[in-house]
């Protein structure tokens, strides 16, 4: 029988289901809080998003964790998502395409966990 | 009497030795109602062009062998009806993704491959002796693959399926139905011998989930839910093996 060389898609594509399931869950609530809610001065206090509240938010250990949980996941959701339709379209798998989506992700992540950690707690 | 109707029927005819490349003809097929693209290509080879070649046996849905593009969607011809189409015109081609053998025939011997390496048969837990008597399995264990039992190798899901197109080495939807069937039957035991295969390169994550295989089965098999599946028992054979006292699968 021939031996076969085991895939490392499952570390990629269980961040990118986590992802999907990240986006699936806050992705809309978030839109709306960020997007429309707060600028139109709909349902909530003007002030939510201030700086104020925001450093406040993201010092908080939990609210430190949110926002990087959704930034990293999203992102390497995002990276799988785009790799493999570049495949689809005819761009294969080389190391460009992996450099240009999870690269990028894992640029993001880091930039990310950084500016995080750098607000302080 | 009615007039009798004509339908335009335009093949893909490809003989590797004498043509350069496939090209189409265009036959006017006499028929009724009851009349399938089957039996309008039999009526091609019968009376217009004897040397059309197709694969048919059952023309009941249940052999798997004349499937074909009609109008670019993979379809059993023997259960399409030419009625559907009139008076439209209907466009036969061999099965996409796969090499041309002639006409409307295709190679098999990829997927006949891939086939063997799923390892089609039970592998079973505990061997029983004649003594022992049958192995014992409750309407429950049955219904965890009865479906998936029901593929008769049509390679239709091979043919809608694009990963397949992009990279003809991935083990297919068709084959993942099959060593689905075989790992959820409670008398086999290889879902370990098999997972090297689904956990590997040309295994499972080859699949984008586009799901237009379950969507062409004639049989309803649903390979593509078999797909995923198997991605998740793949994603937890990767990471759990290093806590397995086996190892999990090489």
């Amino acid at each position: 029988m021939k031996t076969r060389k085991r895939s490392n898609v499952p570390i990629f594509w269980l961040l990118f289901g986590a992802g999907g399931m990240m986006a699936a869950l806050f992705g809309p609530v978030l839109v709306f809080i960020t997007g429309i809610a707060v600028p139109l001065g709909l349902l909530l206090p003007k002030n939510t998003m201030s700086y104020e509240n925001m450093l406040a938010f993201s010092q908080n250990f939990i609210g430190k964790g949110f926002i990087f949980a959704v930034i990293f996941l999203l992102s390497w959701h995002a990276a799988h998502r785009i790799f493999h339709e570049l495949h689809g379209i005819g761009i294969h798998q080389g190391a460009v395409a992996k450099l240009l989506t999870y690269g990028v992700a894992f640029i993001v992540s880091l930039i990310a966990a950084a500016i995080l950690l750098g607000l302080g707690f | 009497m009615p007039e009798q109707k004509i339908i335009e029927i335009e093949v893909l005819r490809y003989l590797p030795e004498a043509d350069q490349a496939p090209h189409s003809e265009v036959y006017k097929v006499p028929f009724t109602d009851d009349m399938s693209v089957l039996q309008g290509v039999q009526y091609i080879k019968d009376n217009l062009d004897g040397s059309l070649t197709f694969r048919w046996s059952c023309r009941m849905a249940i052999c798997g062998s004349c499937g074909m593009m009609i109008n670019g969607i993979p379809k059993l011809s023997c259960e399409t009806f030419i009625r559907d189409y009139y008076p439209k015109r209907i466009t036969v081609e061999a099965l996409a993704n796969f090499p041309i053998e002639k006409d409307l025939v295709v190679d098999l011997s990829g997927f006949i491959e891939k086939l063997e390496s799923i390892q089609p048969y039970i592998i079973p837990k505990e061997p029983r002796t004649v003594e022992q008597g049958e192995y014992i399995q409750t309407p429950a264990q049955f219904a965890e693959y009865i479906q998936f039992t029901s593929c008769i190798n049509c390679t239709l899901c091979y043919a809608a399926c694009p990963q397949v197109g992009l990279d003809p080495d991935f083990i297919g939807p068709g084959a993942m139905a099959l060593l689905h069937r075989y790992n959820m039957d409670s008398r086999d035991g290889g879902q370990a011998q098999r997972m090297e295969l689904v956990a590997s390169v040309e295994g499972v994550y080859n699949c984008g989930a586009v799901g237009y295989c379950s969507e062409v089965c004639p049989k309803k098999v649903n390979p593509g839910n078999a797909v995923n599946i198997n991605k998740i028992n793949a994603a937890k054979d990767y990471f759990l093996r290093f806590l397995s006292p086996k190892g999990g699968a090489k």
